[in-house]
């Protein structure tokens, strides 16, 4: 065996001793850049917190007041609640419309394409709208046989309401955009899965229920999180209708008493608030999901992740060393 | 009901304007184990999937202990079968895969109790009990709730057996085994179905394996474009094969 020493001898360097010793070395940083982008990012900052602080428009102390109010309360309540049934309903609309559209009926998956796009394309405001309005296309909503003998009928402006109106708009619309998400996370399970399990005489819906649809999740809940958080913001479109959620509350108290900015701003922050929430449920979720795909069965604990970062540390650091 | 385990007539199989199956004939006895060799694109992995409905046929008929697969007699009339009864006939045929696909989101435990239990409806606490001496059987008692992906190759492809025969099915497909499986990994692979086949299991393998299909085969089967060339005892056909492609096929794997 020959020894390091031995090819030295052999083969002298590529370079002469002073490149080398250099080259040995690490190279200077240049921050100057850096710092100068800081500081401007920084000065704009403190700017904008100072205006906030002294601007007496803002009127903060009007703004947590109302904040603290039992109105908004009530209105945030709504709002969560519309936001939990509509994605309900979007949820199951998706699933169906996905499965729809992935059918070997050509028909079927047409009409489920053709939900898609017109379910995304139309605005969702505009729909909200157009539920609001349904007694002008649907006076009266009838229950019978198709063409023949009608069973009961009631009156579409009683059986729609402000809330069924956002619900049917705000899940619709939702669905059609879950529907993709369903079909992306059905499509991501290797077919392999769907083999394994019909070799083993498993039934159609087992296979789908037991082995796509749990595997299918890891790529269908960080997006479906996502659009949770969208669809609690979207909500506040519902105002339109006059359903009095958290924006339509606020809207009804600053009508009153003109104090518009403190109370958007005390809206703002119930947003903030229950969309940070959230964040940290889905990030909880999603780890839940992720069973099974990392080599111990679980990475995303905290102190795989830390071990993870000291492995890889440890790796850059030895290649730092090496001259 | 006599002891053939599978008999197949003029089987056809097209993908598109390709033929992968010329009609194929073949007789298999029960208890016995019959291996398919082949060049890439021969057919047989196709075949061996039809056998348990993975593929339907285009032409011809299999029947596995009697019933045909894939379609029904009803008023002297072929109708299709559904995919539930598919399902059912299913029940008795394992097959172990190339790719092994093991359920990733199922600790192996619950890989090999979630037909039994879903698909036969047994007593969950006896399908445990039983999971658990087949992945001693497999040698994999100390990874009952591991993840598949916590797994060497080898050892996912011994639980995939062992899932396989929880459903105590009476023919055993396996397509490539070991193809995918590191060199040193493909043994113990091996020693597993050597002990099926042993036990008296009626075993169809498609391999790449010529020493394994020598050793435990009692049939070999060559195939190439679509249809079966030539077939007969593993030692007589391995050392005196008759047909010219079947010569330059050996020559080149061995």
């Amino acid at each position: 065996m020959t020894s390091t020493l031995d090819v030295e001898r052999k083969h002298p360097s590529a370079v002469d001793d002073k490149t080398r010793s250099l080259l040995l070395g690490r190279p200077h940083k240049h921050n100057g850049a850096m710092w100068l982008t800081a500081s401007v990012v920084l000065v704009t900052v403190l700017l904008v917190a100072y205006s906030l602080v002294t601007n007496q428009r803002y009127e903060w102390d009007v703004a947590f007041s109302w904040f603290t109010s039992e109105r908004l309360f009530t209105g945030l309540l709504r709002t969560l609640g519309l936001t939990a049934i509509s994605m309900v309903v979007g949820i199951v609309v998706g699933v169906c419309l996905a499965l729809a559209r992935l059918a070997p009926n050509t028909i079927v998956a047409g009409v489920a394409a053709f939900l898609v796009w017109f379910f995304r394309g139309v605005p969702v405001f505009v729909q909200l709208l157009f539920w609001g309005f349904i007694a002008a296309i649907y006076p009266r909503i009838e229950i019978g046989v198709p063409f023949g003998p009608e069973f009961f009928s009631v009156d579409a402006n009683s059986l729609i309401t402000p809330f069924v109106a956002a619900v049917l708009g705000l899940g619709l619309n939702e669905g059609a955009y879950m529907s993709e998400i369903v079909r992306a996370g059905l499509l991501s399970v290797n077919r392999g899965q769907t083999e394994a399990a019909t070799a083993l005489g498993m039934r159609r819906s087992a296979i789908l229920f037991r082995i796509i649809l749990p595997q299918a999740m890891k790529v269908i809940v960080p997006p479906t999180g996502n659009q949770t958080i969208s669809m609690l913001k979207t909500t506040s479109l519902v105002s339109v209708l006059a359903f009095p959620e958290l924006l339509y509350s606020a809207q009804l108290v600053y009508s009153a008493n003109f104090k518009t900015i403190p109370l958007l701003i005390a809206a703002s922050m119930w947003y903030l608030l229950v969309t940070s929430v959230l964040s940290l449920g889905q990030y909880f979720i999603e780890r839940h999901y992720n069973r099974g795909t990392a080599t111990a069965g679980r990475v995303n604990t905290r102190a795989d992740r830390r071990r993870i970062k000291s492995a890889t540390a440890t790796t850059t650091s030895s290649e730092e060393g090496q001259p | 009901m006599n002891d053939v385990m599978i008999e197949a007539r003029g089987v056809t199989k097209n993908f598109g304007d390709l033929q992968v199956l010329k009609g194929i004939d073949l007789v298999i006895p029960q208890g016995s184990v019959t291996c398919i060799i082949g060049p890439s694109g021969s057919g047989k992995s196709t075949f061996l999937r039809c056998i348990n409905q993975l593929e339907s046929l285009d032409g011809g008929y299999i029947v596995v202990q009697g019933e045909p697969v894939g379609v029904k007699i009803k008023n002297d009339r072929l109708h299709m079968k559904s995919h539930a009864e598919s399902a059912k006939m299913r029940e008795n045929i394992g097959m172990v895969f190339q790719s092994f696909n093991l359920f990733p989101h199922m600790t192996v435990l619950q890989n090999i109790c979630e037909a039994p239990v879903r698909v036969k409806r047994k007593n969950p606490k006896k399908v445990r009990e039983r999971a658990l001496e087949l992945l001693e059987r497999v040698g994999l008692s100390a990874k009952a709730d591991s993840y598949p992906s916590s797994l060497s190759g080898g050892q996912q492809q011994r639980v995939a057996i062992a899932r396989a025969l929880a459903m105590e099915p009476s023919l055993m497909l396996f397509d490539e085994p070991t193809s995918a499986l590191d060199p040193e990994l493909v043994g113990e692979v091996l020693d597993v179905m050597r002990g099926l086949a042993r036990a008296g299991m009626t075993m169809i393998v498609v391999t790449h394996e010529i020493g394994f299909a020598r050793e435990v085969g009692d049939h070999l089967i060559f195939m190439d474009g679509g249809g079966i060339i030539e077939q007969g005892d593993p030692r007589t056909v391995l050392q005196d094969p008759q047909h010219e492609r079947t010569k330059q096929f050996l020559a080149k794997v061995i």
